[in-house]
């Protein structure tokens, strides 16, 4: 790559040959104000904000689309270009509802920060408003077109990250929009719910359903006891609502405010990752041994069933391959099973009368709740899911003093859990935790890798990969002796589409994969505080590890109270009662 | 490659026939996505607009989004999502026709038809619509129906073209 040296505001500087005059000024600390532009997303120019003169050129560059080239001068903070920058912004605001304090991104706004940045004194231009066409048909995800202000970063994400293609732009100058089809919904079509069009949302256009009222409304009711569980990965972001650094753990505090909160019983949906180890390592071992047995009978590879948007990417577009996902319920809805069967009869109250809530890092949960499928004794497993912000937003409103909260512990007895479900909430997790356990089942060993770490399965890379050799099986396993399990990891559905693709033409080489539909894992899922880059990623995957590494017990079958569950309640592993609670079927869809 | 009589013979084809040519179609064009807008025009020549079920059965068939298939053909104005009328006017509003006076014929088109720019008339007889230049500007303003190209046209000339069509 060849170096090529140039000016911005008259200070020379060197950049590699292909970068943008944008990135260029980002390594020699010059801020060029900018809105639609993510790293390493969405580069397209269309916002004009960042636009900078050039010298010798006719008109201003978008300095996030030019690259820089031998000898260019540029300046990126003269009069014509903070005047250009500000009529541009007046542009995009005049076909943008002004009423900020009604909105849910009032404070939390790209479109506020950069009035403030550029210094925005009045607005000129009071256009005619395009059409507020509110969607509110999902489960997951509300759109309201009056707030887009065309910045697309939504279609880069569902096409090129997601590889989904549904939120597009229509029509075409004044009346363009963006989402799916005129004929179609976010809730009747192909969407899978994963919210990463939410995360990367600059304003207020796209944004989760909203929850806070019924679960406030639960919370008030006298006749309702209210369960409440959290997901692995909320404990590494709800911080960040509150102004810690990304990567803060905030576990104490986060079971202390649900409880101020006023919830009855604060539970861990860790205890149920555990759990889903015990339930899933065991149908892995089982379809591992069919194929020793009866080959033609077993559905290798197997794939995890965590993630409720991957569940439905695959019901879309693989119908044909649904054999291939473990029948395991998502850890949380195991949870709301258990709350409402096993838990309900120890503190003698009527299932009917629970209500259980699930604070999730994701907005396909609560599609997820609404599945028909996620029902036992005709109750509903769970009642109500939150997004992390939800509950931030539901802290803030109690005025409760997040900061200076001092820490509180999960309740018992489906509270504990071990390391190995603390690291669920990331990419590789999974993996490494049905690993740790499904290994030591097979040899009696514990698995001989550095801090229980399966190395090639951690960090934010598309797709990895590792083998694993068995060696000196117990007896019962003597068959896996020297057999090669082959395992893959992804996060992000236009990875998952590719190992899809390698099992529907019979090529794939695995034989258990894991895949979590947003990249990186359930740590930067649609429900998570935003910013979400690959900086704030490796914080909160490094906080789940550290989780993980901080506690005495690291491996699923190591905690007791899911022993107990067992012993108490379920009897063993894949047996009638894990069937009926912890279990389910997928259906197919359409693919469009 | 589908023959130009095919193509002339759709009015007299049943649905299942249209959909098996558009299908053709689709084959000739290696149903790649770069291909899009050469298949949308075949569409729309074969069923005359591109409804719903036509544009999922070219996204079925493409193994693309509905949504891809929508968000192409809604940009560009010569694709239509609605049934035309059996004549489609078009006005010339590129930067010479419309300086000689293509605006004030789509005035009178809009109020001789009773319908706005991008509509139908109640007896499917007439469509309305406006399109850039057409390359036509030695006859400007040039308007054209269907096939055929009306120059030099004027708002008092209107009458007679259309009332010839009737």
């Amino acid at each position: 790559m060849s170096i090529v040296t140039l000016t911005i505001n008259n200070k020379t500087i060197q950049a590699e040959e292909g970068t943008t005059i944008f990135e260029a000024a980002k390594q020699n600390n010059i801020l060029i104000p900018h809105f639609c532009y993510l790293e390493n997303v969405h580069q397209i120019g269309s916002c004009r904000i960042c636009v900078v003169e050039v010298e010798g050129a006719r008109n201003l560059m978008a300095s996030c689309v030019t690259e820089v080239k031998e000898g260019m001068v540029v300046q990126t903070n003269t009069a014509k270009v903070r005047k250009v920058r500000k009529v541009l912004y007046e542009l995009i605001l005049s076909d943008h509802p002004k009423n900020c304090l009604g909105c849910h991104r009032n404070q939390n706004c790209e479109l506020q920060d950069l009035g403030e940045q550029i210094q925005i004194d009045g607005f000129r231009f009071e256009g005619v408003k395009s059409k507020d066409v509110i969607d509110s048909t999902s489960a997951s995800i509300v759109r309201d077109s009056s707030k887009c202000i065309l910045c697309r970063r939504c279609v880069t994400v569902c096409n090129d990250i997601q590889g989904i293609g549904l939120m597009n732009a229509h029509h075409r100058g004044f009346a363009t929009f963006i989402g799916p089809s005129e004929d179609e919904n976010l809730g009747h079509s192909i969407c899978t719910n994963c919210g990463q069009c939410i995360v990367v949302c600059p304003v207020g256009a796209l944004k989760e359903k909203d929850s806070t009222q019924i679960v406030w409304e639960a919370l008030q009711d006298k006749s309702k006891t209210v369960v409440v569980q959290t997901a692995p990965a909320v404990r590494a972001a709800l911080g960040e609502k509150f102004g810690f650094a990304p990567g803060t753990l905030v576990t104490g505090k986060m079971a202390a405010s649900l409880k101020e909160l006023g919830f009855d019983y604060v539970f861990d949906t860790n205890f149920a990752a555990d759990l889903t180890i015990l339930e899933e390592g065991s149908e892995f071992l089982k379809r591992v041994n069919d194929q020793f047995t009866t080959p033609e009978g077993a559905v290798l590879p197997m794939i995890t069933s965590c993630s409720p948007g991957w569940i439905k990417y695959v019901e879309h577009q693989y119908p044909d391959q649904l054999g291939h996902l473990s029948s395991c319920k998502s850890p949380h809805m195991m949870l709301g099973a258990l709350i409402k069967t096993y838990f309900a009869d120890k503190i003698k109250v009527d299932p009917k009368d629970l209500y259980v809530v699930s604070i999730m890092p994701c907005t396909a949960k609560k599609f997820e709740i609404t599945r028909p499928e996620m029902e036992s004794n005709g109750v509903r497993d769970v009642d109500a899911v939150l997004t992390t912000r939800e509950l931030a937003r539901m802290i803030k409103d109690a005025g409760i003093d997040f900061v200076q909260l001092p820490d509180a512990e999960f309740d018992s007895p489906l509270g504990l859990s071990t390391g190995a479900a603390d690291i669920f909430g990331t990419t590789g997790g999974v993996m490494e935790a049905a690993i740790r356990t499904v290994y030591e089942l097979i040899t009696g060993r514990e698995l001989p890798m550095e801090e229980l770490h399966v190395k090639p399965l951690v960090g934010l890379q598309q797709i990895k990969t590792a083998d694993l050799k068995i060696e000196d099986a117990l007896e019962s396993y003597a068959y896996l002796n020297d057999v090669t399990v082959k395992v893959a990891v992804t996060s992000g559905l236009k990875g998952a589409s590719k190992l899809m693709e390698e099992i529907r033409q019979g090529k794939s080489p695995y034989h258990f994969i894991e895949v979590m539909g947003c990249p990186g894992g359930c740590i930067s899922g649609g429900g998570q505080p935003r910013p979400v880059n690959n900086m704030v990623r490796m914080k909160r995957l490094e906080a789940i590890y550290r989780e993980d590494e901080g506690k005495t017990l690291r491996k699923s079958h190591q905690n007791e109270d899911v022993m107990t569950l067992y012993k108490e309640f379920l009897g063993h592993p894949l047996g009638h009662l894990s069937h009926e609670l912890l279990h389910t079927t997928y259906v197919k869809r359409e693919k469009n | 490659m589908i023959t130009h009589d095919e193509i002339c013979s759709v009015h007299s084809m049943t649905e299942a026939d249209k959909y098996s040519l558009l299908l053709q179609v689709m084959d000739d064009y290696d149903h790649k996505e770069s291909n899009l807008i050469q298949i949308l025009h075949m569409g729309q020549a074969i069923f005359g607009y591109l409804s719903a079920e036509v544009q999922s059965f070219i996204a079925e068939k493409m193994d693309i989004p509905n949504s891809k298939v929508n968000s192409v053909l809604t940009f560009y104005s010569f694709f239509s999502t609605k049934p035309k009328g059996k004549y489609t006017v078009s006005i010339c509003l590129g930067t010479a026709c419309y300086v000689r006076g293509g605006k004030e014929v789509v005035n009178k088109l809009k109020e001789v038809l009773s319908i706005d720019v991008g509509e139908t008339t109640e007896d499917k007889m007439f469509s309305l619509q406006v399109m850039r230049c057409i390359g036509a500007c030695g006859l400007a303003p040039a308007m054209t129906i269907n096939d055929k190209v009306y120059k030099q046209v004027n708002p008092n000339k209107l009458h007679r073209i259309l009332g010839m069509l009737k």
